[in-house]
């Protein structure tokens, strides 16, 4: 166990590493910052100055070093925009991000997960078809389409809750459905899959011979184990979240890390845009790395490949 | 003694019958037959391939059902509400927009920007990923680990960040968004193509194409992809729909196709500030954009069946 976790602990590392060059790269082979810096009606003298100021003027293997030097510690140097560092600035959208993508992964869960296990159990039903369609439709959906129809009918019709902004709990509860609304039709089919698994196994045509209730059996005895699997894919679709949580932020006007993405991107920010960059990734392969570990923990098998 | 030859006789009779009825087996139907007859079995496919075909006709050929031009404006008659609403009309039938556009044109014309992107990003990611899958799969040992790195790094990478950080540094016309949305949407093709490939590559067909001289490159083109063909296209289809989306999703964010192109998720986010007062206008495109991404994964599902071997459930 400790050489696999080593071993993928060393590739995990290496990817970060690998990112940060692209992340790095990404926007520096783009033109000249120094110029868009400065703006259009800059002299020559100003220019070069900004280039200066910013350290633009040394070579790409010593700026990346400095970057990168300044990015383990967390210091993503200053906005270009804002005249604030970087780390504050993310500060203090992450949290809001973070509650979002909880709140939406929490009820993709809650949702995907029992319907998975009663289509399953239900295997061939009306209600299993409707839940496979219900799948095939959800995935057709685009994020921002549904982020604006729920403002319609639920902010704007109905009154329910706010149209936009993030003072209150209630303003996360319509960007969290159009962020978690994504997820469902992967964990649900997963989940069902499992279910069938494990239903046709032997300790559960055991549990069910010796008499046990079909509750017991299904929650306590089936569920359990077909669930082992969806805890790793939601890791990663956590990670599919936070990246993708630019659309619905962008939406709902919700100030968290994918706003700040946005504008930065729009005002060529560029140190914002790495910082960004680079902290998804990691978190993504964070939790990709702790998937693998559980599902090594959980089934030995997979400790040797 | 006798008994013995007996049961040894009705024993080869037994066996024979068994051969003549072998024999008496129809001929197997070729595979077009075979496919043809599954696929139109399949209610998901068949609603799928209908949803597709409404489409692209209604796309390709826009011209053949509106006489309107999707980029005429006529600023008297902005955002005229579709025929069902008591201020439609059957001139516009759709509507029109903030300024004064047809919106059936632009839906259909919109419709063969969204076919085309899709189709273009996955002739190109298909080819970048089936190429490193095949590599991976086929060759093993450091190839595999080098691509299989690769494939992880790029997994990492937040797709619709880096995709709006490169259209806005290098511009966002059509061919650039598809360059870019080709190079970030091959990790499936090539996921699928390395653990097929995997498969393939040991067995015997491909140990006696080796053992006859044949080179590798014979191998993998006449030997392997035949044989990966099938699950890649299924891949084939999710990415297009998933293509499609993004390419919606970066135009809706301002930083895709480029106006005056009718462009779906551009006419949504045209439509935006008037949803509240005017909600077809979101609504329309919105819808469009569903059938099509639905009638593309409805055809991916149900080819994944329908090809599937022989003994599947």
């Amino acid at each position: 166990m400790l050489a696999f976790l080593l071993r993928r602990l060393a590739v995990a590392l290496s990817v970060v590493l690998t990112v940060s060059v692209i992340a790095f790269l990404l926007l520096h082979l783009s033109g000249d910052l120094a110029t868009d810096l400065a703006g259009p009606e800059a002299s020559p003298e100003q220019v070069a100055r900004v280039r200066v100021e910013y350290g633009l003027d040394q070579p790409l293997v010593v700026q990346y070093g400095h970057w990168l030097a300044g990015a383990v510690q967390f210091d993503f140097g200053r906005s270009f925009y804002f005249r604030e560092s970087v780390a504050s600035l993310l500060g203090d959208r992450i949290p809001i991000t973070l509650k979002l993508g909880a709140i939406a992964l929490g009820l993709a869960l809650l949702v995907a997960i029992p319907l998975g296990a009663l289509a399953a159990v239900k295997r061939g039903s009306w209600f299993d078809r409707g839940a496979l369609a219900f799948c095939a439709l959800g995935q057709a959906v685009p994020t921002f389409w549904l982020g604006l129809s729920l403002i319609i009918v639920f902010a704007v019709n109905l009154r329910w809750l706010p149209v936009s902004g993030n003072a209150t709990w209630s303003h996360y509860v319509l960007p969290s459905v159009a962020l978690g609304w994504y997820a469902i039709p992967a964990v649900m089919r997963l989940t069902r899959n499992g279910m069938l698994d494990v239903m046709a196994s032997d300790y559960i045509r055991t549990a069910r011979a010796k008499g046990l209730r079909p509750h017991t059996v299904i929650f306590k005895h089936a569920l359990r184990n077909a669930v082992v699997p969806v805890v790793a894919l939601a890791a990663v679709q956590f990670g599919f979240m936070l990246g993708g949580s630019i659309v619905v932020e962008a939406v709902f006007s919700l100030q968290g890390l994918g706003q700040l993405a946005w504008e930065a991107i729009a005002r060529k920010d560029f140190p914002v845009v790495q910082a960004i960059v680079m902290l998804l990734a990691t978190i993504y392969i964070l939790l990709t790395f702790l998937a693998d570990l559980l599902n090594a923990w959980l089934d030995p098998r997979i400790r040797v490949a | 003694m006798s008994t013995t030859s007996a049961s040894d006789t009705a024993a080869a009779a037994a066996t024979a019958a068994a051969l003549a009825s072998f024999d008496a087996v129809p001929a197997r139907r070729s595979p077009l037959a075979r496919f043809t007859k599954r696929a139109t079995r399949h209610p998901g496919f068949m609603a799928g391939a209908v949803l597709l075909a409404v489409i692209l006709v209604l796309s390709v050929g826009a011209p053949l059902f509106t006489a309107h031009d999707p980029y005429a404006q006529d600023i008297s008659r902005r955002l005229i509400p579709p025929v069902w609403h008591d201020k439609g009309s059957w001139e516009h039938w759709l509507g029109t927009d903030k300024l004064g556009r047809d919106y059936f044109a632009r839906l259909l014309y919109g419709g063969r920007i969204s076919l085309m992107i899709g189709a273009a990003t996955v002739l190109l990611s298909g080819v970048i990923g089936t190429a490193l899958g095949v590599a991976a799969g086929f060759f093993g040992g450091r190839v595999d680990m080098v691509i299989g790195y690769i494939i992880n790094v790029r997994l990492a990478l937040p797709v619709v960040l880096v995709a709006l950080a490169v259209a806005a540094l290098v511009g966002t016309a059509l061919n650039t968004v598809i360059v870019v949305l080709g190079l970030l949407l091959w990790d499936r093709f090539a996921v699928v193509a390395r653990s097929t490939t995997q498969q393939i590559a040991h067995a015997d067909f491909v140990a006696a194409a080796r053992a006859i001289g044949c080179s590798t490159r014979l191998i993998v083109f006449s030997e392997v992809l035949p044989n990966i063909l099938n699950p890649l296209i299924v891949v084939a289809t999710l990415e297009m729909a998933h293509a499609i989306l993004l390419e919606a999703a970066l135009s809706f964010l301002g930083l895709g196709v480029q106006p005056p192109l009718p462009s779906w998720g551009l006419m949504i986010s045209e439509g935006k500030q008037y949803m509240f007062f005017s909600p077809w206008v979101i609504t329309i495109p919105g819808v469009a954009l569903v059938a099509l991404v639905l009638g593309i994964n409805l055809l991916g599902d149900g080819l994944r069946d329908v090809t599937a071997p022989d003994n599947r459930s």
